[in-house]
């Protein structure tokens, strides 16, 4: 299985479903040069939203713990902590606060 | 001048779990004092965890298993005689004659002899490779045998065969099993359950035949064990036969004696635990109770313990019998059975969910009235905590929503709440629900009642049972403090974050991902229990590396641009001109922003994520360790020159420093650590700011702890003066461990000193005076830490799997991070934070 993640041109092959750990993110370089973040939760559902913390600006987020509050998946920061929702991009910890997301999905190895 | 009356003579006979069990219950009635106690002891060591034996393999060391508290038979003035078996009784002159020639006299005697593994009689049982599965020597043969031979058999496939079944094959044997009933764990499972379990135990790789019994063990030339010839007229090839058909009373001793035993052996007590000969008593395995049973299991022989303990003291309680229930971790299958499992009682009936693609068989027992009678549960055993304290009500809702699994259209609405006051929730300690509810804390049911102590089993039904007071847990998914969550991990041995969450979370985290607060504590836990548990220390196999922060997952600190610095270990402080050289290359190759830290290390700031590997291989080359500056972990252990150079110093400093950065180096605690030792009562190496400080005086050490830097500074408290080198390295370890037995989650050493109540006097008694008697145990975890630590940088170094994880892109595995970029600031470098301004985000 590998993951595909939809950007500008249609669906795009990042990584094998293997390269993901549950609980853990990887980051991708887009063709556009901007960064995603992409998680696996526990049940094996894949997640996508952009890298950049919007708090420091730096590309971290696939460097944070995924967890759920509420029954909704989120990560959080690796640097000063904030919760994004990993459905939606919100933050969790302020109103205000949202990052893209990106649509994932797994398909059969070609 | 008046003679003393000599205190009456109680011996024992038999130092197993449950003669350790009759020594406590004396202990706690205060009758140790007012008794002399000999206890004769047939193996070389004193009473051991047998339930758990099988998880020697599983890495715990035969002292991990002890169950006699260290300093015990001394506090108490018991004298234990290991080695030296009782031989002969005589019932008129009140004697014992030991194998060693001595002749004990007693004023009661109390025999806990256990039972002997039953081994049919079939040619060949005799030859070398034939095994039974009882003792610790037992275990230490068949490994040490298991390493000449490739495959093994066990006789017998009951509860105990399985689980010697299991450790044949983590031995590296193909195991097969051999039982003559029609199915497995015929005393337990009925056929759905033993059908249940056999798929899913041949699932495992295991061979089984059942309804066939052993005829012969085969012999190859040099007469050891090759084979075995079945009832069914096979041959199958083994080199190795463990026998596990069942046990048998030891009641020789007081059969020769003249004492009263049953028809089927075990020796006839009455319902206080009394034989034939009302100075003598008979507890355990080799008893056969008032009922008429002979119980194998450690519960109803704890029982009869305490029973007997009573009786001498002239009080009442009585043992008339238990139930069977047993909860049971085969091979990584949950089994468990309770009340009448069976359904023997009269017009009883069965409701049964059976799914054998899942390996799940429930069945309960349940009589006309819709009373609940009991139960067997193999492949999900989840509820068996719930279901053993509601034997003998009618449960809150019918029986079919028990059995039925989640999500088949009827959830099962039955909480722990729903269970009488009554209810006996721990079956070790026979503790009722009303009890368990009286307390407020995990820590105060297991100090006021005992439950959760013994074998476990009932600690998720009491974390559910407390109140999940908000703030008092770790955060949402757990109701209970780290402290709490540590001994919940060490006494199950719980090495798996899913099973911890699963397990003990609260409701609504289970089965779910945890979070940002838990996932890191508990990934601590496992770290600083890794040895003990059995599990890898290597924080970052398999599952553990989703639990750790960033900076554990890359063995380094993550900064503010996503850059990552690298700290060497510098122990003491202490670096040759080569070192350093080398250092200073790597710093310059890779472009790095050096600086001197407070904690006397070179901090080298600026790494990408893809760089690690690289400059790691470098300095690892070199000499250089890890120095955890990423963990919560022990940081640096700072020194002054001391003796050697500086003119007051009165001790090696450095020296010092250096021993206790290397012991300690890589363990994991609730906060980081830091240290220092001084040489003199200067105090350049500003000791008494630290979580343990040393300063040297002219006959020693002065060891203060507590101390702490940061944001509410604290001076150390003084714990113990003068101090040889040995006295200091022990109560370190003993410090260091209870700390990270006790405190919270991010909670400095000085924050939990002042919280612990009864403050540094306390603390004091504990790791001085050893008043918990838990020294030699938080020893012993320290032992097991220094024994197995490892470089965490060289061993992922050695191994490309780990390794692959450090890239920048998943998907661009060469390509650097663009957006990690340097200026130039001082003749060194600095993020370029310009290029991290915020650009698409909706801020
Ligand atoms: C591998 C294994 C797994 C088990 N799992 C479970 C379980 O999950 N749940 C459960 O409830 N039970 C389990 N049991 C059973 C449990 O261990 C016993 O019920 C319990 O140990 C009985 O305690 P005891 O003191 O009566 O006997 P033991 O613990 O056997 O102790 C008897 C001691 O007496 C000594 N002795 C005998 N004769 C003499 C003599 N003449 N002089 C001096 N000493 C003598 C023996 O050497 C032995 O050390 C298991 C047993 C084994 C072997
Ligand atoms: S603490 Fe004492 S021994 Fe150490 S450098 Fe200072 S004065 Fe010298
Ligand atoms: S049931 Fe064994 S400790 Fe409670």
């Amino acid at each position: 299985m590998t993951v595909e993640l939809e950007v500008a041109g249609g669906w795009l092959t990042v990584c094998p479903l293997s390269a993901l750990v549950p609980g853990r993110g990887v980051a991708v370089l887009l063709p556009d040069g901007s960064q995603a973040a992409v998680f696996l939760d526990r049940a094996g559902r894949p997640y996508a939203i952009g890298n950049q913390d919007p708090f420091t600006g730096a590309h971290v987020l696939s460097r944070g713990l995924v967890g759920r509050a509420q029954g909704r998946p989120f990560v959080a920061s690796p640097l000063l902590k904030q919760r994004f929702d990993l459905e939606s991009g919100r933050c969790l910890d302020d109103e205000e606060v949202a990052v893209r997301t990106y649509r994932v999905r797994t398909a059969p190895a070609p | 001048m008046t003679v003393p009356e000599p205190l009456p003579a109680i011996v024992l006979i038999g130092h197993g779990m449950v003669g350790q069990r009759y020594l406590e219950a004396l202990a706690e009635r205060g009758a140790t004092a007012t008794h002399r106690i000999t206890v004769l002891c047939e193996e070389p060591r004193p009473a051991y965890d047998r339930v758990h034996l099988t998880s020697y393999f599983s890495g715990r060391t035969p002292e991990d298993l002890s169950l006699t508290p260290a300093g015990f038979m001394e506090r108490h003035g018991i004298e234990l005689r290991l080695d030296d078996p009782a031989e002969h009784v005589d019932t008129a002159a009140r004697t014992v004659t030991a194998r060693s020639g001595r002749v004990v006299p007693y004023d009661v005697l109390v025999l806990a002899t256990g039972s002997h593994p039953f081994v049919p009689p079939v040619p060949g049982r005799d030859a070398p490779g034939c095994f039974v599965y009882r003792t610790i020597e037992d275990l230490l043969a068949i490994e040490e045998y298991a390493k000449t031979r490739s495959s093994g058999a066990v006789v017998g496939g009951g509860l105990l065969g399985l689980e010697a079944a299991g450790a044949l094959q983590g031995l590296g044997l193909a195991t097969r099993v051999v039982e003559f009933a029609p199915r497995l764990m015929p005393a337990q499972v009925d056929e759905g359950g033993g059908a249940a379990l056999l798929r899913t135990i041949e699932s495992m790789g295991l061979t089984v035949h059942t309804g066939v019994g052993t005829q012969e063990v085969l012999t190859g030339q040099d007469g050891s064990v090759c084979g075995m010839s079945l009832s069914d007229g096979s041959t199958v090839e083994t080199g190795l036969v463990v026998f596990s058909a069942g046990v048998r009373p030891r009641d020789q001793l007081a059969r020769a004696a003249g004492l009263a035993v049953g028809e089927r052996g075990g020796i006839t007590v009455d319902a206080r635990c009394r034989t034939s000969d009302p100075r003598v008593y008979a507890i355990g395995e080799c008893a056969q109770a008032v009922d008429g049973r002979v119980y194998g299991l450690v519960a109803p022989g704890y029982e009869m313990a305490e029973t007997a303990a009573e009786d001498l003291l002239g009080r009442e309680k009585e043992f008339t019998g238990a139930d069977l229930s047993t909860k049971l971790k085969l091979l990584g299958v949950d089994v468990a059975s309770f009340g009448d499992a069976h359904g023997t009682a009269e017009g009883s009936l069965d409701v049964v969910w059976s799914d054998s693609r899942s390996g799940v068989y429930k069945k309960l027992v349940v009589s006309p009235e819709g009373v609940l009678l009991g139960g067997v549960l193999v492949g999900d055993a989840d509820a068996y905590g719930l279901l053993r304290p509601l034997t003998g009500s009618v449960p809150p809702v019918a029986p079919e929503r028990l059995v039925l699994p989640a999500g088949a259209g009827a959830p099962v609405a039955l909480g722990p709440s729903s269970l009488p006051d009554t209810a006996v929730i721990c079956s070790c300690h026979n503790v009722t629900k009303k009890a368990v509810t009286a307390c407020a804390t995990l820590a105060e049911v297991k100090k006021c009642t005992k439950a959760g102590t013994g074998c476990g089993s009932c600690l998720k039904v009491i974390g559910q049972l407390l109140p999940a007071a908000a703030g008092q847990g770790l955060c949402g998914c757990f109701p209970y403090t780290r402290a709490e969550l540590y001994e919940i991990v060490r006494t199950r041995r719980l090495a798996s974050y899913r099973d911890i969450l699963d397990g003990h979370g609260s409701e609504e985290a289970r089965g779910g991902d945890g979070c940002e607060v838990c996932k890191p504590a508990v990934g601590s836990i496992i770290a600083s229990l890794a040895p003990a548990l059995g599990a890898s220390g290597y924080v970052l196999d398999g599952e553990q590396a989703a639990l750790q922060d960033t900076n554990d997952h890359f063995l380094a600190n993550l900064q503010r641009n996503g850059s990552y610095s690298v700290v060497p270990r510098v122990p003491g402080g202490e670096i040759t001109p080569d070192k350093l050289i080398v250092i200073g290359e790597v710093a310059r190759d890779f472009g790095l922003y050096t600086k001197i830290t407070g904690g006397q290390r070179i901090d080298l700031f600026g790494a990408r994520v893809d760089q690690l590997p690289r400059i790691w291989a470098r300095l690892v080359d070199a000499g250089f360790e890890s120095g955890h500056a990423y963990g919560k972990a022990l940081r640096t252990v700072k020194s002054c020159v001391g003796q050697t150079w500086c003119r007051y110093g009165v001790q090696d400093s450095v020296r010092m420093a250096i021993d206790l950065e290397l012991r300690y180096r890589g363990l994991r605690a609730p906060h980081k650590l830091k240290s220092a030792v001084s040489g003199c009562a200067r105090e350049c190496a500003e000791a008494q700011s630290k979580d343990f400080g040393v300063i040297a005086t002219a006959s020693g050490w002065n060891l203060y702890v507590g101390g702490n830097g940061g944001a509410v500074p604290r001076h150390a408290d003084l714990l113990a003066q003068d101090l040889s080198d040995a006295e200091l390295v022990r109560l370190v370890d003993r410090f260091l461990m209870f700390y990270i037995r006790t405190a919270d989650r991010l909670e400095r050493t000085s924050t939990w000193l002042e919280r612990l109540e009864g403050g540094l006097d306390h603390l004091r008694d504990v790791v001085v005076h050893d008043s918990l008697g838990l020294c030699d145990e938080l020893e012993a975890l320290m032992a097991d830490h220094v024994a197995h630590y490892r470089d965490e940088w060289a061993e992922t170094l050695s191994d490309p799997e780990r390794l692959r994880r450090f890239v920048s892109f998943v998907n661009a595995p060469g390509a650097p991070d663009p957006t990690v970029r340097f200026v130039p600031e001082r003749d060194q470098v600095k993020p370029d934070l310009a290029v991290l301004t915020v650009g698409g985000a909706a801020r």
